[in-house]
């Protein structure tokens, strides 16, 4: 399975998920700089966290205009794995993959520390390794993480079953809902706040983030014997 | 070549319009404005031979501030070690080297940013942190870490509370988006820093040795290249700005601090480390204090070569600026490089590639002349020595003062004797100086590179360096109070303190940074305290192997006539050779020893505790043994390397009592001390007699470990044992004097001072 970690000016979390997928899988994974705007030779993205642009005009606003967005997108079309993280979560917003908003945290301070997440839905290729409704230690750091949308759209979102974690102790930004992060309709673009590639091994203090790499490879290589 | 470089005495150069003639700067001294001294407008006269330009005057200004020249302190840091087997590089460059084995090498220092903060705490702070990434990088490190040292007066007060959260979110807000983890740090109040805060930022990075580089221009006619940031009129003069007193009219010079942009540096950051991968330079130097002005003459004194530079090729974000003006700016995430002649194009490509601005904007030249030009002018033509190796330099009288005297005859126990143990514990406990600093490092990103094997809220941080089995540990420490009450026995502690944070973490500390935040160094009374200080540090740093390879002197802390407490900072670095050895406070599974290593004195000059019950200080600090604590730190080392130490815990302030509640809180375990010893309650709980660590020792190894500190002439006394039971019990001499679950302890902990900026919301 090829991975690609697209690496916008500001990003910072880029290094950590390609070591992650190398620490975690063992697959191959390259950076892939943002001005390419070819990923066809992949199976999977991660949008990386960090500060694209310095964050400026607002999180992620930026950074959709780059080049290597446009082939996220096809990407994203062609049923690939898309994952968001924090910044990339923003992205994926501002690019229009998955919906709502996240805004400043309400409580106005930048937040790092470990949170508690229920797994909502184990049905989909980045949870398939965990169980439904088990709780993960997964830690957060952003500013702006408090996940909106209008009505309508958290209706669907619910109904969909595309919310995937929910904070399960306290709510670290005022999320809607609780939502730390979600899926679009198909289940191939997953957007969250919390970092899974900083929870791998025992040292950092969980490594309860593994089994979202080794879901994702899971789901690839189903999809791959299905063919 | 424009101008003949190897004449001897300056040529005449071109006032420009609307600044003072030479003779009007003579005349009306009007160099006093910026900090010139009469007798040293005297020798810049003599060093060019005519009167000095306006702009020339600004150079020379900045150069010879205390910031740069270290004028007032040379004399006295000259006692300070400074070399050792593995050092790299000393004191003199961007930031000191340390070999770590297999070719590779730790760098770090730190800096202060007190006066910025003082007048724009989120702007001072932050570019306080960037200035100390750029030293590191310079060097050619990438950089792996970030630590902080932060001085303010109590939260009671409104404006306290408002330089605290903001000085933190800008520390936050420049770590955060650069992406370097703010792993550890210490925060302490005391009135003593009300109208002058201190922020001090470390910043420690790792490279491989032929990656280390250096600030310096050779090869003469070798471009001179520009890269990062315009150049604007923000922090001008900042570097003598933080060489004076501040008083009511400091906020006036809020233009003197810069604004930061970490995005930009970021850009500068992977640029620069792409450039040193590529092997293109020559020399690089942050520009920082004092700007293009000290970068580029420190490079070329350096190389010992001169240097040509044209003002109209620098980059500027805003047009009319003069030449006063361009030379002196502090604008943040400037890097200043010098490369071989022909390879101007691979800096611009990599620089086009990270979207960042760079200019060709001299050259070097043969001789010593430093010359700037400026639309066709020449006007600045000084030898550059004379900038850097010839600034004044000031041995000022010392006088003990007359507090430390009367303090001798102080009993600090007499002052709290009385004190109910139990009250005590609680009113330490929620102690803004005790109490957790979680309000504060969860407003950084302490994970950012997935490193971070142990997070803030332990003695020292510890940051894994991937592709090894290594990691290193670090820490920040001073204690102002008792380097108040005896500038040479606090100066040991310092040094002492930092180097047991260290190793109770499993590292061998490596050594030191430091900053040293005093008042003013033309009173005798603080020239003797910054005298005494490091005669204390110094010692300790000879006693403990660990030699000072960079730090900064931070002079003039004074606010309307009044000195903050003497507050050396050391900034210290270990190496861990394997991560099992990586060691916590937190204790780990109930059942295990608790033992205390090194013996306790009636020891409260200086305490939380004596500050919390009379309000003020008095007395003499705790007295540091050099000895008792190197054999107590060889012989902990061993024993963790060994396996056979579950948690260690330096023993700081509250002493035994809060180390205890400390260890368990980490652990998420219970604890029952009970302890039997002659001392009174009071001293024996909350003394904060030095060379003592906690440690926590599985119950099968208990005995073992009993002897092997004995063995190695280190006092060691049971105290007590873990709990399944989530309470903090503690006796003393069958006496209860806590008992306690350990979830109310840990809420008042957790919660003292967000406590308090909470009542600020409401005022």
């Amino acid at each position: 399975m090829r991975f690609a970690v697209p690496i916008f000016p500001g990003s910072n979390c880029d290094w950590d998920c390609i070591h992650g997928v190398e620490d975690v899988l063992g697959e191959e994974v390259k950076p892939v700089w943002h001005q390419t705007s070819d990923l066809d030779g992949f199976d999977a993205v991660i949008l990386p966290g960090g500060f694209s642009y310095g964050d400026y005009l607002r999180a992620g606003a930026l950074a959709r205009y780059s080049p290597v967005m446009e082939s996220v997108v096809n990407a994203a079309n062609e049923g690939k794995l898309v994952i968001g993280i924090c910044n990339g979560f923003q992205i994926l917003q501002e690019t229009g993959l998955l919906p709502g908003a996240l805004m400043q945290n309400n409580h106005l301070q930048f937040r790092c520390n470990f949170t508690t997440l229920r797994v909502e839905n184990n049905q989909t290729p980045f949870t398939n390794q965990y169980k439904l409704g088990e709780t993960i230690e997964i830690p957060i750091a952003h500013g702006q993480g408090n996940f909106t949308c209008d009505p309508n759209t958290l209706m669907e979102l619910q109904a969909n079953n595309q919310i995937l974690f929910r904070y399960a102790g306290t709510n670290p930004n005022g999320s809607l809902d609780q939502i730390a992060g979600i899926t679009n309709r198909n289940g191939n673009v997953l957007g969250m706040m919390p970092h899974p590639e900083r929870a791998i091994v025992d040292w950092m203090g969980s490594a309860d983030g593994t089994r979202l790499f080794t879901s994702m490879l899971q789901a690839w290589k189903e999809n791959q014997g299905a063919a | 070549m424009l101008h003949e470089s190897t004449q001897t005495v300056a040529q005449a150069v071109k006032t420009i319009a609307n600044e003072p003639t030479p003779e009007n700067i003579r005349d009306q001294e009007l160099y006093r404005n910026m900090g010139v001294l009469p007798e040293e407008y005297d020798q810049i006269c003599g060093h060019l031979g005519r009167l000095p330009s306006w702009t020339e005057v600004g150079i020379y200004s900045v150069m010879w501030s205390e910031h740069c020249s270290y004028k007032n302190s040379k004399p006295l840091l000259r006692k300070f070690p400074t070399s050792g087997p593995r050092v790299l590089q000393g004191p003199g460059e961007g930031a000191g080297v340390i070999d770590i084995g297999d070719n590779q090498a730790v760098v770090f220092k730190i800096e202060s940013h007190n006066h910025p903060t003082a007048v724009e705490p989120f702007q001072g702070a932050a570019t306080g942190v960037g200035g100390i990434i750029r030293d590191v990088f310079s060097m050619g490190a990438r950089p792996v870490a970030l630590l902080n040292s932060l001085r303010f007066g109590e939260l009671e007060s409104p404006h306290v509370r408002y330089l605290f959260d903001h000085a933190v979110a800008g520390i936050a807000h420049y770590g955060n988006c650069i992406g370097i983890p703010t792993v550890g740090g210490e925060v302490v109040f005391d009135p003593s820093y009300e109208g002058n805060p201190l922020v001090n930022a470390m910043c420690v990075g790792v490279l491989e040795h032929h990656e280390l580089q250096k600030g310096i221009a050779t090869g003469v006619g070798n471009p001179i290249i520009y890269v990062g940031a315009s150049t604007g009129r923000d922090g001008i003069h900042g570097a003598t700005f933080a060489s004076e007193e501040l008083n009511e009219e400091s906020e006036e010079k809020r233009s003197a601090v810069q604004v930061g942009d970490p995005f930009v540096e970021k850009l500068l950051l992977e640029a620069c480390i792409e450039m040193v991968k590529k092997e293109m330079l020559l020399g690089i130097q942050d520009m920082g204090a004092a700007g293009l002005t000290c970068s580029s003459a420190e490079m070329a004194a350096k190389g010992g070569v001169g240097l040509e530079m044209n003002l109209d090729l620098v980059p500027q974000r805003e047009s009319g600026m003069t030449p006063y003006e361009i030379m002196l700016s502090e604008s943040q995430e400037r890097m200043l490089l010098v490369v071989e002649t022909g390879r101007e194009h691979e800096v611009k490509e990599v620089c086009d590639r990270w979207g960042l601005q760079s200019a060709v904007v001299g050259r070097v030249t043969e001789g010593n002349r430093y010359q700037i030009l400026h639309q066709g002018d020449l006007i600045t033509d000084i030898p550059v020595n004379t900038l850097v190796d010839d600034a004044p330099i000031y041995e000022r009288e010392a006088r003990e003062p007359a507090y430390y005297t009367e303090f001798e005859k102080v009993d600090a126990y007499d002052q709290v004797k009385e004190v109910d143990p139990q009250a005590a514990f609680y009113k330490v406990l929620g102690s803004s100086n005790v109490a957790s600093k979680r309000y504060v490092y969860q407003q950084y990103d302490h994970m950012v590179r997935t490193s971070t094997a142990v997070r803030p809220g332990s003695d020292a941080a510890v940051v894994v360096i991937r592709g090894t089995e290594k990691a290193l540990a670090m820490s920040t420490d001073g204690n102002g109070r008792y380097v108040y009450l005896d500038p040479e026995q606090g100066g040991r502690i310092a040094v002492a303190e930092s180097a047991r944070n260290v190793v109770c973490s499993g590292a061998e500390p490596l050594g030191v940074t430091d900053c040293l935040n005093f008042g003013s160094p033309e009173k005798p009374e603080v020239y003797w305290q910054l005298s005494k200080a490091i005669d204390g540090m110094s010692e300790a740093c000879h006693a403990l192997s660990t030699p000072v390879i960079g730090g900064n002197v931070s002079l003039y802390n004074e606010t309307n006539g009044q000195s903050i407490f003497p507050t050396p900072v050391i900034g210290m670095v270990g190496l861990i050779e394997k991560r099992e050895h990586i060691t916590t406070q937190a204790f780990q599974q109930a059942g295990d020893s608790v033992l205390l290593l090194g013996d306790t004195k009636v020891e409260l000059g200086g305490s939380e505790l004596q500050h919390l019950m009379t309000g003020s200080i008095s007395g003499r600090p705790p007295v540091l043994d050099c000895k008792a604590e190197q054999t107590l730190q060889a012989a902990l080392l061993d024993a963790i390397r060994q396996g056979m130490i579950q948690s260690a815990h330096d023993l700081a302030e509250g002493g035994l009592a809060l180390a205890v509640a400390e260890s368990a809180m980490s652990g998420k375990c219970g604890v029952r001390i009970d302890w039997k010893n002659e001392l009174p309650t009071i001293a024996a709980l909350y003394s904060e007699t030095q060379s003592r660590v906690m440690v926590s020792v599985r119950s099968e190894d208990r005995a073992e470990m009993i002897a092997f500190f004995q063995e190695r002439g280190v006092p060691v006394h049971e105290v007590g044992v873990v709990t399944e039971e989530p309470t903090i019990a503690i006796s003393y001499n069958g006496q209860v004097v806590v008992h306690d679950s350990l979830a109310s302890i840990t809420q008042l902990y957790e919660e003292a001072i967000l406590c308090k900026m909470k009542a600020s919301s409401m005022n």
